[in-house]
């Protein structure tokens, strides 16, 4: 601190009850779930595993229990948008990782999305000339499409930072989609029909996995949900999600404390784009169709605002915010027409009001700093506050005390 | 498994190269009316570049809703024109009778645009600025209200494309290279020119002007100075609008049958590649990245033989360009610039 600064509050407890105020007013105290976040924080770890299993069970029961005011009958098959809500939700934890962790504004993700889609309906569907082979191959192959892509465009363009990355990923999006209008090879308008699906017959030798049942593939995408979700969880507690949070935060700062930034965006980017193309597979596997016209910006943008909706940089919110993003127009089927126009004035509403969307991500990080620092000062964890001091010498660091 | 898929994936890409195809003599016979084509259409996207890099050097964020201050101009010209009785083919008129339609309809477009300008400040960016958001909400309120405006005019109007209505006939006035070049063309491109110039103008010369320089250069100093910011980007905003509301007249002269709720998308995503390519913030890069767009967009369409190629071909060279130079052509900020 210099000595032209003048008066200062040094940052004793008071301060730092202050900032923990401020924060605690920031996590959805007002909300539906009033402090929800942090009782769960509270439990220990067993109790919250098994919360999760029953949770998990529920949420595997979900097509059979048909719960009377969720669902989305008459009007949608219930099942089906069971289906649609779990590929979103995919999606918007795939996006999470970039968006949430790293901070990469990615406008164009729609395009990995469509990668794992066509992938899968030119390697399952007999509209297409090329080899077939069966559908649960295509998944790992279209993650691998998807990422090679992703690392494609993120190699020569995450140098760029911020908007400019904006604008790059979103002509990559769009690019992708008059693509598959031009090339003759991708079928443009007329698309693919009968797109594969995984083996397996009941016992009365029904095909499982039909496109008009939506439950097999609801439990298929939720397990796949469950396992991205323990990976990503993995990945956001590791080195390398640490990389992701500080690149999040300050690019600067973290290359310059040794964070090999470009590194870890390509990282992001890749493990990002493979999840967008393995939900795309899925998408394209329950669907069982697939052209040109399901991949416009639109629905990129939808995508993101699904993420930011929900919560950047938490899981949770992610997958709240993907399901709720394919849910309402299916469960409000009247307002399906407008469903843009709400998405437009709910996203200006949640923005202005909840900036860090429905779930905010857990600043646990600087939670923890707060401890350590509290610890230093010597005070018990969460004490009562003092008053502030007021630095009036000129010359006089805080640091002295 | 993997050994067989692997070589039959080689085998199966598609080679037939039926859907790329380099027409070099295409491309040397249509030289000339491809140039004098993507001028036309880089003058309009400089335009709305323009109202994307004043809002980018003082606010530092996307505006993404200005693709539907443009085409709520666009709409603005629609409903004059209509008004007016005009119909698919232009009715013969005399030169001042034109000329007064088009004042009329510029000046309509223009106050429709700069109030929707003003509308989406007000509403998606002001708010948040009062609360201190962070930089990725006003993003997505920018989209948030981009999205409320093209479904409102969605609901209103519908999804095809409004009935085309011409202005006034092109009639040839230069012939270059054997190449015709029309009255319409010339009147965009000169117009075009004359309000960029003004407004390049306008900021280097007026105190306005200096006062936007000083919020994009430092928005604090700037207001200890007695520059009063908020008025500083509302003006921003509002010339913004004037310039999408100018290229809106343009744009509908051009295509007339492209006044749709979502026409204004591609085109502004092609306008902030616009301003980019010149280096953002930049009054006289959006200028030359405008251009640029058209022309390469032209060309490429003309040289792969399909009007789809225009965005993908302007998109790669915007790529290409940034990564060459990652701040742009002219790369220095609205703020930097001298006075």
């Amino acid at each position: 601190m210099s000595t032209t600064d003048g008066p200062t509050l040094i940052p004793d407890d008071a301060a730092a009850q202050a900032i923990a105020d401020r924060e605690a007013r920031m996590r959805p105290r007002r909300g539906w779930f009033p402090g929800l976040g942090d009782r769960w924080n509270a439990l220990p770890r067993q109790t919250q595993w098994l919360i999760l299993i029953v949770v998990v069970v529920i949420a595997y029961l979900l097509p059979i229990l048909n719960p009377p005011l969720i669902t989305t009958e008459p009007g949608n098959n219930w099942q089906i948008a069971l289906a649609q809500m779990s590929v979103y939700a995919l999606v918007a934890v795939g996006l999470n990782v970039v968006v949430g962790y790293a901070g990469l504004l990615d406008l164009g993700y729609v395009a990995f999305f469509a990668l794992g889609s066509y992938t899968a309906a030119m390697l399952t569907s007999p509209d297409s000339p090329y080899v077939h082979i069966p559908y649960l191959w295509t998944l790992p192959l279209a993650m691998a499409v998807a990422m090679f892509f992703g690392v494609v465009l993120g190699v020569p363009t995450l140098r760029l930072r911020g908007d400019y990355l904006a604008i790059v990923t979103l002509g990559f999006g769009e690019i992708v989609r008059i693509l598959a209008t031009i090339i003759p090879a991708m079928k443009g308008q007329v698309g693919f029909q009968n797109v594969g699906h995984p083996p397996g017959t009941d016992s009365s030798g029904q095909t499982i996995f039909q496109n008009s049942n939506g439950t097999p593939w609801y439990w298929l995408t939720l397990t796949i949900i469950i396992v991205v979700l323990l990976a990503a969880g993995n990945l956001e507690r590791s080195r390398v999600g640490r990389a992701w949070i500080a690149i999040r935060e300050d690019e600067d700062a973290a290359e310059i404390m040794g964070v090999p930034t470009f590194k870890y965006k390509v990282w992001a980017f890749a493990i990002g784009a493979s999840v967008g193309g393995l939900s795309g597979a899925l998408f394209a596997g329950q669907v069982g169709f697939v052209n040109n016209q399901k991949f416009d910006i639109a629905t990129s943008i939808l995508f993101v605002a699904a993420v930011v909706m929900g919560g950047t940089g938490n899981k949770v919110g992610a997958l709240l915010g993907g399901s709720l993003v394919a849910y309402i127009p299916l469960r409000f089927t009247a307002i399906a027409e407008f469903k843009y126009l709400i998405f437009g004035a709910a996203l200006v509403i949640i923005m202005i009001f909840r900036p860090g969307g429905l779930l905010p991500a857990r600043q646990s990080l600087l939670a923890y700093g707060r401890l350590a620092y509290n610890k230093l000062k010597g005070f018990a964890v969460g004490g009562s506050p003092a008053s502030g001091k007021l630095v009036t010498q000129p010359g006089k660091e805080a640091g002295n005390e | 498994m993997i050994s067989e898929v692997i070589p039959a994936l080689l085998h199966s890409v598609p080679m037939d190269d039926t859907w790329i195809t380099f027409d070099v003599n295409s491309f040397a016979q249509n030289f000339w009316s491809s140039t004098f084509d993507g001028l036309t259409f880089g003058a309009i996207y400089a335009l709305v570049a323009l109202g994307y890099t004043l809002v980018y050097g003082v606010l530092n964020l996307i505006n993404f809703a200005h693709s539907e201050v443009f085409i709520v101009g666009c709409y603005g010209v629609f409903f004059t024109l209509s008004a007016l009785n005009f119909g698919p083919s232009a009715p013969r008129l005399a030169f001042w009778a034109i000329v007064g339609n088009l004042v009329l309809a510029l000046v309509v477009a223009i106050i429709a645009s700069a109030l929707m300008a003003v509308i989406v400040e007000r509403v998606a960016y002001k708010p948040l600025r009062q609360r201190k958001a962070p930089r990725l909400a006003f993003l997505i309120t920018a989209i948030g209200v981009s999205f409320a405006i093209q479904y409102t005019i969605y609901w209103w109007r519908g999804p095809s494309p409004e009935a085309a209505l011409t202005m006034f006939r092109p009639l040839p006035i230069f012939d270059v290279f054997g190449t015709i070049v029309d009255s319409q063309q010339v009147v965009i491109v000169i117009a075009a020119i004359i309000l960029m110039i003004a407004t390049d103008q306008f900021i280097r010369r007026s105190r306005t002007g200096r006062g936007i320089r000083a919020v994009a250069q430092d928005p604090d100093t700037a207001t200890l100075m007695g520059v009063n910011k908020e008025k500083i980007i509302v003006t921003t905003f509002i010339i913004g609008g004037i310039l999408a509301g100018a290229a809106a007249l343009f744009y509908v002269m051009k295509i007339p049958s492209g006044v749709q709720y979502n026409g204004g998308f591609i085109l502004g995503v092609k306008a902030f590649a616009a301003a980019v390519l010149g280096g953002i913030g930049n009054v006289r890069g959006a200028l030359l990245g405008g251009l640029l767009i058209g022309l390469i967009g032209n060309y490429g369409q003309v040289l792969l033989g399909s009007s789809q190629w225009t965005d993908v071909v302007a998109f790669v060279v915007l790529v290409l360009v940034l990564i060459v130079r990652p701040e742009g052509i002219l790369g220095s900020s609205l703020g930097k610039s001298k006075a």
